[in-house]
């Protein structure tokens, strides 16, 4: 689960310069706007877009184990083993809840 | 120098060789940013799902607004610090020689930079108006 908050990390880093191109595009204009949202909208740019949501609320509810650790709780083998259950159900089900927001809203 | 027959204690020697100092500050950044990313990250997920779908002028009308403007810079600075000290904190862990660590962890700074220049700089220009 250690691993796995660093695939996740590394992966929203590498993630940013999407974002960042997205923002840039929004910025330049209806032109590169529209590109930018064609190329979110495809299959490929959904897929990548999954797996970031993902990364990213996994990586969130990673990090507030992180916190527990850090207030000096759930050191033992089995907490240790709740919490990374936790993460993994939770960040799991949240992922698929926000995409279902998403796609009914818009 | 480094002899046992130095006047100087062995402490005495090694003080202000070694770490930074900067190891604390490291720790409690990361945490700090950790916080502010945990309610920002939440933010920027609904303004995404807002954004989703929507037409060039409804989408610059929503990021333009003073109070979402204001989010996303607070996250694209809280982010881009806290990514920037994670992934040196896994480059120190796996990159042990020398001149490529150096390298890779200015790499990091300059790629979280550059990175968090160009969102503000385009969140700036969306919200002045285009």
């Amino acid at each position: 689960m250690s691993v796995a908050h660093r695939v996740t990390g590394t992966g929203l880093y590498l993630g940013t310069v999407l974002i960042a191109a997205w923002l840039v595009a929004a910025a330049s204009g209806p032109v590169a706007f529209d590109t930018a949202q064609a190329i979110a909208g495809s299959f490929l740019g959904r897929l990548v877009l999954f797996l970031y949501s993902f990364s990213l609320i996994h990586h969130m509810v990673g990090g507030l184990r992180h916190f527990v650790w850090d207030l000096g709780h759930g050191y033992d083998p089995e907490t240790r083993m709740k919490l990374a259950k936790f993460t993994l159900v939770t960040s799991a089900s949240l992922t698929v809840l926000v995409w279902i927001v998403a796609l009914v809203l818009r | 120098m480094l002899s046992n027959s130095s006047m100087r204690t062995p402490l005495g020697r090694v003080r202000g060789l070694g770490s930074a100092k900067s190891g604390t500050g490291h720790f409690w950044l990361q945490r700090v940013t950790a916080v502010s990313n945990l309610v920002l990250a939440i933010i920027f997920i609904g303004v995404v799902i807002a954004l989703a779908g929507r037409p060039y002028p409804a989408a610059i009308a929503l990021l333009s607004q003073p109070c979402v403007a204001i989010l996303m810079l607070l996250f694209i600075l809280s982010a881009c610090v806290h990514m920037r000290l994670g992934m040196q904190v896994i480059i120190e862990d796996y990159v042990h020689a020398e001149v490529p660590k150096i390298l890779a962890v200015m790499g990091n700074t300059f790629f979280a930079i550059a990175v968090g220049a160009a969102s503000v700089y385009a969140v700036l220009k969306l919200s002045f108006g285009g």
